[in-house]
């Protein structure tokens, strides 16, 4: 455990001293606040010509969840993630091997497993800080109105996961290269296939197609979304993260084998 | 304190390193020397737990670096050929990581990486970025944090290359410096580095040993021997007596004795080859001839290899030695 929070506590301090941190932390949250703002604009206009059109102050008043929170993490931050994750993760094992630095940690008492969880427990710190900037967005809402807070935290429950497995995906890919813009490229080539591979099931009905649905990473993002926890989807998205870090540790064990 | 056997180490079909035995005792500095691409790093990456080996084993302080590889690394101190460092830490952060990873407990690190610091001669650049040093500081940043932990076994990779003259003069001192505590292994493609630092010398070229000795035996050697084994069957001393007469011979040492046979090892003169007349000279006296070669004929292409390849990699150094 020591081992782990020691890498893991270098991988963190090696964000915010190079630009990744704050350019990640900048591009996310003006992105965040700019389609923020639109929710909550859109939300005010339709509530006003509700209210004018239909049963005045009888009407129940809109779900805030429903109009501001889910259309911001299913329609939006998803996607923002699918490009910042290869930002973060890019760097973890591409950089190492680029400066030679992973011959001191491959020849530390400590095992693969230990490298692998640090550097994951790093760059999953480094995105619970967007999280947690998200959440100052959402927090104004508690000002001004009163969204329900339990499905907000299975929404945000459900955001990490995602945010997990893109990142136990993006870490393996950086295992392949010494190149961190080719770790980032190919990352987001293989998210974005993921992310898109359900919309097979829109137009094919076997069962290939249901297949490909299951694997699309944002199929099962969608109850999280509404906030609301199935457990079939906790599993999909930890299997995917033990996946990604079985596959790392898999490729790491390789570089044994060969290695320049 | 290490022991290598058998070592092999394939990459698909190129061999890099083959069938490489050799022992390391306590407190001594071993020097590998050998051309780029002979194997030295490949070898060294193998002792250190980074390659595993195709074939053959290797033990650090006894401990098999494949079956137990924590337990053989906590031994360990390695320093690859360029220094491990993280660019944009600084230098005392970068040492106080590196002793947590590698197991110094938790209320002796300040203590460690204070005393390395000093050692080493970067304390008075420990708040700077790592980065931003010279190379010469960041190569000794790079033998601080090989040294944290206090290990047994210390693995050092061209640990002099790229620095200046007066920089290579104060590392050599300080590696020597750490003989006796810490069992060394160093690799150079630089023939004077290993007279000035080692006890003893293997030289590697292809993957393979291909001279093994104190530097005095090598440059003995390199001075103009040609070196021939005979192993023969007969009283020893007075095999070495006859072999002295025969013309054009300098030097006989006895080398090993197995059952009744001996092996003598032959210095004659550069360019003559006395094979024939030795030969003749032990079957005419009635002993038994077993065996008789040629050793070390190779070893001049390969010193010659090296110094050329010296001079030609590293002109700025051997400029400034001349205008010194």
């Amino acid at each position: 455990m020591r081992n782990i929070l020691a890498i893991a506590g270098k991988e963190l301090r090696a964000y915010f001293y190079s630009p990744i941190a704050y350019l990640v932390m900048a591009f996310y949250t003006v992105l965040c606040g700019f389609f923020f703002y639109s929710f909550v604009a859109t939300y005010q206009m339709e509530s006003f010509r509700m209210q004018a059109m239909g049963g005045g102050m009888g009407a129940p008043p809109m779900n805030l969840n429903e109009y501001i929170i889910r259309p911001l993490f299913e329609g939006v931050l998803s996607v923002i993630l699918l490009l910042l994750i290869p930002l973060i993760t890019m760097r973890l094992y591409a950089e190492e091997k680029r400066a030679g630095t992973i011959e001191l940690l491959a020849t530390s008492p400590v095992t693969d497993g230990q490298i692998i969880l640090g550097k994951f427990l790093g760059a999953l710190s480094l995105f619970a800080v967007l999280v947690l900037l998200t959440f100052v967005y959402i927090g104004t809402l508690f000002v001004y109105g009163n969204p329900s807070f339990k499905p907000l935290l299975a929404t945000a429950l459900g955001y990490f996961l995602f945010g997990g497995a893109l990142m136990s995906i993006g870490m393996w890919i950086s295992t392949f290269t010494k190149n961190q813009i080719i770790a980032a490229g190919v990352s987001f080539a293989v998210l974005l296939l993921l992310y898109v591979v359900d919309w097979v099931s829109s137009y094919s009905f076997s069962t290939v197609g249901r297949v490909l649905a299951y694997i699309g990473v944002t199929t099962h993002f969608d109850n999280f979304a509404k906030g609301v926890i199935d457990l079939r989807d906790v599993v999909y998205y930890v299997s995917v993260i033990v996946l990604g870090l079985f596959l790392t540790a898999r490729s790491v064990e390789a570089l044994k084998g060969r290695a320049g | 304190m290490i022991e290598v056997e058998g070592l092999t180490k394939r990459y698909g079909a190129t061999v890099a390193v083959s069938d490489i035995s050799f022992q390391v005792q306590k407190g001594e500095i071993l020097g590998f020397l050998g051309p780029n691409g002979a194997g030295k790093t490949t070898t060294m990456r193998v002792i250190t737990g980074f390659l595993t080996p195709s074939e053959g084993s290797a033990r650090v302080a006894g401990v098999d670096v494949v079956e137990k590889p924590l337990e053989a690394k906590r031994h360990l101190g390695y320093l690859p050929e360029n220094p491990p460092v993280y660019p944009e830490m600084k230098v005392r952060e970068y040492l106080t990581f590196v002793a947590r990873i590698k197991g110094v407990a938790r209320g002796e690190i300040k203590k460690r990486v204070e005393e390395v610091a000093e050692k080493c001669a970067v304390t008075d650049v420990q708040n700077r970025q790592i980065g931003k040093l010279s190379k010469g500081y960041r190569q000794r940043v790079g033998l601080a944090q090989a040294l944290v932990h206090d290990p047994d076994v210390l693995v050092l990779d061209e640990p002099t290359a790229g620095l200046d003259p007066k920089q290579i003069i104060e590392t050599r001192d300080l590696i020597r410096g750490l003989a006796g505590r810490h069992t060394i292994i160093l690799s150079t493609h630089i023939l004077p580095e290993v007279s000035k630092t080692c006890q003893r010398v293997l030289v590697i070229n292809q993957g393979k040993v291909v001279a093994e000795g104190t530097p005095d035996e090598l440059t003995r050697r390199l001075q103009g021997y040609e070196t021939v084994l005979v192993t023969a069957e007969g009283p020893a001393p007075e095999i070495m007596d006859r072999l002295q007469q025969v013309g054009g011979v300098n030097l006989v040492e006895p080398r090993e004795a197995a059952d009744s046979r001996v092996t003598f090892e032959v210095h004659a003169e550069k360019g003559q080859d006395v094979r024939a007349d030795l030969a003749r000279a032990v079957v005419e006296s009635g002993w038994k001839l077993f065996e008789l070669k040629t050793s070390g004929l190779s070893l001049e292409d390969i010193f010659l290899k090296l110094t050329t390849k010296d001079l030609s990699e590293e002109p700025a150094a051997a400029h400034a030695a001349a205008v010194q």
